[in-house]
C-alpha cells in the first residue's frame, strides 16, 4: 500500500535534483508521474529509470502556454492532475549592486514567474479531479536574507508569500461548495546536494564549506530528504496543512 | 514493515487530545508508548487501548523530578529512549493582558513552557550517547501570530519555538544525534479547545478564522509527528511545522 497509490502528479524541474527524487518516492508510493523539464535528455533518463508510471514532457516554465499543454499532455496520458510539485528552479550570486537586470529579469522568470504559472494551470485541472496539491520550492533563503545572493532570495521570498496567497484564495473559494480546497504549500531546504548547487560551487569548494561551518548539522541534505518531505505535502496525510512552510536545512535557519 | 519498528518513545499529554492521537498512531507503527500525563484515568485507558505496546505512567511535566523518575524508567526497561513528543499544554478560559490572573498566567508558563523544557532537558539526557533520538514539542500557530484573547498562551509558545531552535542547535553542535523540533497546529478539535469553543457561535468564529473553514482533527497533527519521529526526517532539526489550515498565512 503506497502512500499516493492512484495520485498523478507533475512535476517541474523533474529531471534532475529535488525534482527528480521527487519523481522516484512518488513512484515508489504509486503514484503516476509526468517529469516536465526544459533538459529533455535527463528527463528521459529519469523516465526510463521508473518505467511506466512516468512520462516526460518538455517544459520551459517560464512560457505560459506550455504549462497549458504540461498540464492537458498530463490529463491526457493518466486521466488527471492531483499533485504539481515546482522544482524548476535556479540559482546565481550576486549583491544588489553588481545584479545586471538581464540576470535578474531570468531569476524571476524561472523561479518566480514558473512557480505562478504552474500554480495557475494546475488548479483547473485539480479542481475537475477533485483532488489538488501545490508543492512550491522555496528555501530559506526565502527566509533569512543574504547579501550575496540577492535575486536568489528575493525570488524564494516572493515565492513563498505567492504560495500563502494562493492558498488563501483556493481555501477562500471552496467554502460552501463541498470539495476539498486545492492546498498550496512551501517548501524551504537549506545547502541540498543537486546539480544546481554543484554548477554552483564549481571551483570554489571553499565557499560550499563557509555555508556549512558551524550550521548545526554541518553537511549537505540529500534530494531524498527533501523528497521525503514532498511526499508528506502530497499526501493525505498533510490535508490539514494550507499556506504553510516547512523547512528542511539541518537546522541552519534555527 | 511499519514506521516505528520497536522505537520507544514517551509522549506527555498522552492521555486526551494531540497527545493520545500521538500515542495512538505511532504504537499502530510499531513503536513501543510511554503514556504520560497527570490524568492517571484518562492516561491508563489510552494505554490499555494500545495493548502490548502501550503502557501508562504518571507525569506532572512541571516537576522535574517526575520527568526524571518517568524518563529513567523508561530507559532502564527498555533500554533507551528514541522519542519523546511534548505534547502537555493547557490554556485559560481568561487569557487577556488587562484581565489574565497571576495563577492562570502561572499554570500555563509552568506546564507549556517549563513543562517543555524539562521534557528536553532530561530526553537529551537520556538519549545522548545511546544513538540519539526526536523531540517534538507542540507550539501552536499562536505561537506565531499573536491574539489579543490568549496573551499567556502566545507567550508560552512563542517561548516553546525559540526554545526548540536553541536546543537543536545545541544537540548537533554537541554531536549527539538528537534532533529537536516543533509542530505548530491550528485550533485543532481537543478537549484543551472544547472549553474554548463550547459556544455553537464562537465555535464557528473560529472555524472561521482558518482558510479551510474546519478545525483540525488531533490525527491530522499526529501525522505531522509521525513523520518527525521517523528516520526520513534525518535532515530535519530545529524547524516549525504550521499544521493549521492556513491560520498563520492570511
Amino acid at each position: 500500500m503506497g502512500r499516493l497509490d492512484g495520485k498523478i502528479a507533475l512535476i517541474s524541474g523533474g529531471a534532475s535534483g529535488i525534482g527528480a527524487a521527487a519523481a522516484r518516492r512518488f513512484a515508489i508510493e504509486g503514484a503516476r508521474v509526468m517529469i516536465a523539464d526544459i533538459d529533455e535528455a535527463s528527463g528521459a533518463a529519469v523516465v526510463s529509470e521508473i518505467g511506466v508510471a512516468a512520462a516526460f514532457h518538455r517544459l520551459d516554465v517560464t512560457d505560459r502556454d506550455q504549462w497549458a499543454a504540461a498540464v492537458a499532455a498530463t490529463e491526457q496520458a493518466f486521466g488527471r492532475l492531483d499533485i504539481l510539485v515546482n522544482a524548476a528552479g535556479i540559482v546565481f550570486d550576486g549583491t544588489v549592486e553588481n545584479t545586471s537586470l538581464v540576470d535578474w529579469r531570468r531569476m524571476m522568470a524561472i523561479n518566480l514567474d514558473g512557480t505562478f504559472f504552474g500554480c495557475q494551470a494546475a488548479v483547473p485541472a485539480m479542481n475537475r479531479g477533485g483532488y489538488g496539491s501545490i508543492i512550491n520550492l522555496s528555501s530559506v533563503a526565502g527566509l533569512q536574507g543574504s547579501s550575496d545572493l540577492f535575486a536568489y532570495t528575493a525570488s524564494k521570498g516572493a515565492v513563498r508569500q505567492l504560495t500563502k496567497a494562493v492558498a488563501e484564495g483556493l481555501a477562500r473559494d471552496a467554502k460552501g461548495r463541498s470539495v476539498e480546497p486545492v492546498r498550496c504549500n512551501s517548501l524551504h531546504p537549506g545547502v541540498i546536494d543537486t546539480p544546481m548547487l554543484d554548477n554552483f560551487f564549481e571551483g570554489r569548494e571553499e565557499l560550499r564549506q563557509s555555508w556549512l561551518a558551524g550550521k548545526p548539522l554541518g553537511r549537505m541534505g540529500t534530494a531524498d530528504e527533501i523528497a521525503g518531505m514532498i511526499l508528506f505535502m502530497a499526501s493525505d496525510e498533510a490535508r490539514f496543512a494550507t499556506a504553510a512552510e516547512f523547512i528542511i536545512d539541518g537546522g541552519m535557519t534555527a | 514493515m511499519t514506521r516505528l519498528e520497536d522505537k520507544v518513545i514517551v509522549v506527555s499529554g498522552g492521555a486526551s487530545g494531540i497527545g493520545a492521537a500521538c500515542a495512538r498512531l505511532f504504537a499502530a507503527e510499531g513503536a513501543r508508548v510511554t503514556v504520560a500525563d497527570i490524568d492517571a484515568d484518562g492516561g491508563a485507558a489510552v494505554a490499555g487501548e494500545l495493548g502490548d505496546s502501550g503502557r501508562f505512567a504518571a507525569l506532572d511535566v512541571a516537576d522535574e523530578d517526575q520527568w526524571v523518575e518517568v524518563l529513567d524508567a523508561v530507559t532502564s526497561d527498555f533500554g533507551r529512549l528514541d522519542g519523546l513528543v511534548n505534547a502537555a499544554g493547557v490554556a485559560a478560559k481568561d487569557d487577556r493582558l488587562a484581565t489574565v490572573s497571576t495563577a492562570d498566567w502561572d499554570r500555563i508558563m509552568r506546564i507549556n513552557l517549563d513543562g517543555t523544557f524539562l521534557g528536553c532537558k532530561h530526553a537529551v539526557r537520556a538519549m545522548k550517547g545511546r544513538g540519539g533520538g526526536s523531540i517534538i514539542n507542540l507550539a501552536s500557530v499562536y505561537g506565531r501570530v499573536g491574539d489579543g484573547d490568549s496573551v499567556a498562551y502566545c507567550t508560552s509558545k512563542g517561548g516553546v519555538r525559540l526554545l526548540t531552535m536553541s536546543a537543536a542547535r545545541h544537540c548537533a553542535e554537541a554531536g549527539y544525534g538528537i534532533r529537536c523540533n516543533a509542530v505548530s497546529p491550528g485550533f485543532i478539535d481537543t478537549p484543551m479547545v472544547a472549553g474554548y469553543v463550547a459556544d455553537p457561535e464562537v465555535r464557528r468564529a473560529i472555524e472561521k478564522r482558518h482558510p479551510l473553514d474546519r478545525l483540525g482533527r488531533a490525527e491530522e497533527i499526529a501525522a505531522m509527528a509521525l513523520y518527525l519521529m521517523t528516520d526520513e526526517s534525518a535532515f530535519v532539526t530545529g524547524s516549525d511545522f504550521v499544521i493549521d489550515g492556513g491560520y498563520s498565512a492570511v
